[in-house]
C-alpha cells in the first residue's frame, strides 16, 4: 500500500568536538547543503523538512525547529521534529520517509544534528526530579550494569569490548568524517584506558560530538532526476516498551527483538548475516556489539561475542558481516544525529558510494538506532535493488 | 488517501497547577476514557501511538519517556513522540495510516507548565545567539502584533475584549475549562494593561493538563460501531523565525494551510482555533476566510485554559465532538506553535453522513 522512496541525496559534517566556525543554523545548513548537492538538487525542489535531535536541554534552546527554518528553507512549506531520546535520528527517518510513502509529498529533506558544544549534556541528563531516582551517571553509568550482566550470562571474555573498541576505530580511520582518527589503535591501548564504568573504559565509549546529518528522501517517480543511485527503502519500524514493567529484560529488550523482525519481514530478510551485506548499527559503548548481534538475531543468544572475536563485524578481517565500517557512534557521537548517520551510513554502502569503507558489492544494509534506557528502537533496511 | 475520522477525544481538567501528579498520572484518567469510549482495553488494540510534549515545560530531558510507562506498552508498541503540540503527532499518524502501516492510532499531549515561568521559558525559543540572550518573552512578542495590528487600524481593543468576553461565556458550558464566566466588553476594558496593549485576560492562563484521542480507518471505526467525524484536509506550514521578515499582522503559514486542507470548500459550522492571545484569533479568522456565520471557539478556546503541547490535539478533539454530537456538520481546527503564530496547523472534519 505504501508509495516506494528512495534516499537520492545525503550530506553529513565533519564530526569533531567543537564546530566553533558555525552556528548552530550554520551546522544544519552545511549538511543540508550537502545533501542537495549529492542529489542535485537545490531548496525549491524540497516539499517539507522533518528535523530530529535529543533533549533540547543539549544546547538549551526550546524547539529549536522554530529557529531554524530559514537555515533549512522552510519558510512557507511544512516542518516537523521529531524527539525519540537517542533513537531520535533514525526515528526523524522514518517520519520523513512516510512523507513520501503515504503518497502526500513527492521530495522531502531531513535533518538531525546534535552541537555539544554549546552545553553540557552530562547535565542535561542529570538534573533531578521529583518523584523519580537521582541518577548522577550519565549513559555510561546507566548501561554498565546491564552489560556486566551480558557478561554474566555469556560467559563472554573480558577482551570482547576491548576488540570492539579498536575494530571501530579502525573503521573510523578509513572515514574522513569520523570524529576519533585512530588508525593506529591497539588492544592494549584500549585495555590501558581509564576505567570509567566497569567494565567500560575510557576507549570503549563514544566521543561528544559536534554535527549533523541530512537526506533527501524521493518518490520513485522523481528518483531518476538525482544523478547517483539511490537506496531504496525497503522497510521500516520502530517499537518502545516501558521503562519499567516487570520481566523487562534490558540486555535482550523485546523491544529491539520485535523491530528487527518487523523490518525484515517487510524487506523480506530470513537470516540477517546472510541477507545483508553490512549493517550500521547504534554502539555507544563497545559491549553493546556483542549485545545487539544477538538482539537483532545476527548470532544466537549467549554467542554474539564470538562473531566479535573472530572478526566477523571487522573490515579489515575481511569479516562476512562487517558492521559500523563507518566507525559507528563509538568514533562519532552527535547523539541527535547518530541514529540518521546509521541509517545515511547504511545507504551510503547500498548506493556504492562509502569510500574507504566502502563493503565491496553491498546490495542490502541494516541501519539501527536505539534510545533511552534501551526503550527505544527505529530501523530501516535499505537496499540498491528496487523492490 | 484513505479516509481517516476521529473517534473518541477526552481532556483532562485543565489547571493552573496540577501539584504532585506527574505525567503518568495526568495521562492515565484521560487515557482510560478514550479507551472505553472505543470499546478498547489498551495501546494494544491500535496499531500506533504518537504523542506531543516538550522538555523545558517540565524542565526535564526526555520528560515523554515515563509517559511510555503510563500506557501497558508490553508487548512493545509502535510508538513515535514529536516536541511539539501533539496536533502534529496526529499528522504524523495521519501520515502512518496513509501509508498503509496503521488502521488506527492512539495520540496524546500533555504539559505541565506550572513548575517553571511560561513566557520565560518560552524566551528561549528564539536565536540562541541574537535573541534568547534578550529573554523576550511571549507575551511582548504578542504584544509587538497586536500593536501592529491596531495601529494598522485592523482591529480595536474593543475587537480584542469581544474575543475574550466571548471565550470566558462558551467556556461556561465547558466543565474543564480553567477560565469562565460573564464579562462585558466595558469591564474587560477597564482592567489596567499587562504588557500593552495586552490586558492579563488577552493572554491565554498557564496550564497543566493532557488530552488524547483515538484516529482510524472509517472501515475499522465501523467495525468497532462508535461514531466518528471525518477528517477531510490538513495541512500544516511554517514561516521564517526572523521577526522583521514577516508581517505580523497576518499569518500566510495559516492561510496556505487552510487553502491546502480545503477549508473553503464549504460552509464551516464550527471552529477551533488555537489563538493564545486575544488579536490572534482574528488574525487567524482572516487567514482562514471564515465569516460570522463561523461559531468560533464554543468550548471557549485557549484563552479559557491552555494546556501547551495538547491544546491543538484539542482543538481537533473539540470539532470532532460537536460534530459527533450533530451539533454541527462540518469544522476546521487551527494549531499553532511559536511566537506569534510562526507555525500552523489547520484540519477539516466534517460528519459522517
Amino acid at each position: 500500500m505504501a508509495e516506494l522512496a528512495a534516499v537520492v541525496g545525503i550530506g553529513q559534517t565533519k564530526y569533531q568536538t567543537k564546530h566553533k566556525e558555525v552556528s548552530i543554523a550554520g551546522l544544519v545548513r552545511m549538511a543540508a547543503i550537502n545533501a542537495l548537492d549529492d542529489a542535485g538538487l537545490g531548496w525549491d525542489d524540497i516539499d517539507a523538512v522533518i528535523l530530529g535531535k535529543a533533549p533540547d536541554m543539549f544546547e538549551g534552546i526550546v524547539m529549536p525547529e522554530l529557529y531554524l527554518t530559514d537555515a533549512l528553507g522552510c519558510n512557507g512549506k511544512p516542518m516537523l521534529r521529531v524527539h525519540t531520546a537517542g533513537s531520535v535520528g533514525g526515528s526523524t527517518a522514518l517520519v520523513a520517509a512516510s512523507y513520501v510513502q503515504s503518497g502526500v509529498f513527492k521530495r522531502v529533506l531531513t535533518v538531525s544534528f546534535e552541537k555539544q558544544s554549546e552545553s553540557n549534556a552530562m547535565w542535561a541528563l542529570s538534573n533531578a526530579q521529583p518523584f523519580s531516582v537521582h541518577l548522577n551517571a550519565g549513559a555510561g553509568g546507566f548501561f554498565a550494569p546491564i552489560i556486566r550482566e551480558y557478561i554474566r550470562r555469556s560467559n563472554a571474555p573480558a577482551d570482547a569490548g576491548i576488540k570492539v573498541a579498536m575494530k571501530d576505530r579502525l573503521h573510523g580511520a578509513r572515514n574522513p568524517l569520523a570524529h576519533l582518527q585512530m588508525p593506529n589503535i591497539t588492544m592494549k591501548e584500549v585495555e590501558e584506558s581509564p576505567m570509567l564504568w566497569e567494565p567500560l573504559r575510557f576507549l570503549e565509549s563514544c566521543p561528544s560530538s559536534d554535527g549533523a546529518c541530512a537526506m533527501v528522501i524521493a518518490h520513485e517517480d522523481l528518483v531518476s532526476q538525482s544523478p547517483k543511485a539511490p537506496a531504496w527503502i525497503r522497510g521500516g519500524a520502530m517499537r518502545s516498551e516501558p521503562t519499567m514493567y516487570a520481566g523487562r529484560d534490558e540486555v535482550n529488550p523485546q523491544a529491539g527483538q520485535d523491530c528487527a523482525k518487523d523490518v525484515y519481514a517487510q524487506a523480506g530478510i530470513t537470516n540477517p548475516r546472510k541477507d545483508l551485506d553490512c549493517a550500521e548499527v547504534y554502539v555507544p559503548f563497545s559491549w553493546y556489539e556483542p549485545m545487539w548481534l544477538e538482539n537483532l538475531g545476527f548470532a544466537d543468544v549467549g554467542k554474539g561475542w564470538e562473531l566479535t572475536m573472530e572478526g566477523a563485524t571487522s573490515l579489515d578481517e575481511n569479516g562476512d558481516i562487517p558492521w559500523n565500517c563507518s566507525g559507528g557512534v563509538l568514533s562519532s557521537n552527535a547523539i541527535g544525529a547518530s541514529g540518521m548517520i546509521r541509517f545515511a551510513e547504511a545507504a551510503r554502502q547500498v548506493r556504492n558510494d562509502a569510500g574507504d569503507h566502502q563493503v565491496e558489492g553491498a546490495r542490502t544494509a541494516l541501519g539501527h538506532a536505539y534510545g533511552g534506557g534501551a526503550q527505544f528502537f527505529a530501523m530501516w533496511v535499505v537496499s540498491a535493488d528496487k523492490p | 488517501m484513505r479516509n481517516v475520522v476521529v473517534v473518541a477525544y477526552e481532556q483532562s481538567e485543565i489547571v493552573r497547577n496540577a501539584g504532585a501528579c506527574n505525567e503518568v498520572e495526568l495521562i492515565m484518567p484521560i487515557y482510560r476514557k478514550v479507551m472505553e469510549k472505543c470499546g478498547l482495553h489498551s495501546v494494544q488494540d491500535v496499531d500506533f501511538t504518537c504523542s506531543g510534549s516538550c522538555d523545558y515545560q517540565q524542565g526535564a530531558a526526555f520528560s515523554f519517556v515515563m509517559a511510555i510507562d503510563a500506557l501497558g506498552a508490553v508487548p512493545p508498541i509502535k510508538e513515535s513522540h514529536v516536541e511539539m503540540d501533539a496536533a502534529w503527532a496526529f499528522y504524523e499518524a495521519w501520515l502512518k495510516i496513509q501509508m498503509g502501516q496503521a488502521d488506527s492510532a492512539f495520540l496524546y499531549g500533555f504539559g505541565k507548565c506550572s513548575p517553571g515561568e511560561l513566557p520565560i521559558v518560552l524566551s528561549q525559543q528564539l536565536d540562541p545567539y541574537y535573541m534568547a540572550p534578550l529573554w523576550v518573552d511571549s507575551i511582548a512578542f504578542a504584544a509587538m502584533q497586536a500593536r501592529a495590528l491596531l495601529e494598522k487600524g485592523d482591529i480595536s481593543e474593543a475587537d480584542m475584549a469581544e474575543v475574550v468576553s466571548r471565550s470566558r461565556a462558551n467556556a461556561k458550558h465547558n466543565p474543564h475549562a480553567q477560565l469562565k464566566g460573564d464579562f462585558s466588553i466595558e469591564q474587560l476594558l477597564a482592567e489596567p494593561m499587562y504588557e500593552s496593549p495586552l490586558r492579563r485576560h488577552d493572554c491565554c492562563p498557564v496550564s497543566d493538563g493532557a488530552s488524547a484521542m483515538v484516529i482510524a480507518t472509517e472501515e475499522k471505526a465501523k467495525e468497532w460501531g462508535r461514531p466518528y467525524a471525518r477528517l477531510t484536509g490538513i495541512d500544516h506550514r511554517i514561516e521564517t523565525s526572523v521577526f522583521g521578515a514577516r508581517d505580523l499582522t497576518q499569518s500566510v503559514s495559516t492561510k496556505i494551510a487552510g487553502e491546502k486542507a480545503g477549508v473553503g470548500n464549504g460552509k464551516v459550522d464550527v471552529a477551533e482555533l488555537y489563538a493564545p492571545f486575544s488579536h490572534q484569533e482574528i488574525i487567524l479568522k482572516r487567514a482562514l476566510g471564515l465569516d460570522d456565520d463561523t461559531v468560533v471557539n464554543p468550548s471557549g478556546g485557549v484563552l479559557a485554559g491552555n494546556i501547551m503541547m495538547a491544546s491543538g490535539l484539542s482543538r481537533i478533539g473539540e470539532v470532532a465532538n460537536r460534530i459527533i454530537a450533530g451539533e454541527a456538520q462540518r469544522g476546521v481546527a487551527h494549531a499553532t506553535s511559536g511566537p506569534a503564530l510562526q507555525q500552523n496547523l489547520v484540519a477539516v472534519l466534517e460528519g459522517a453522513n
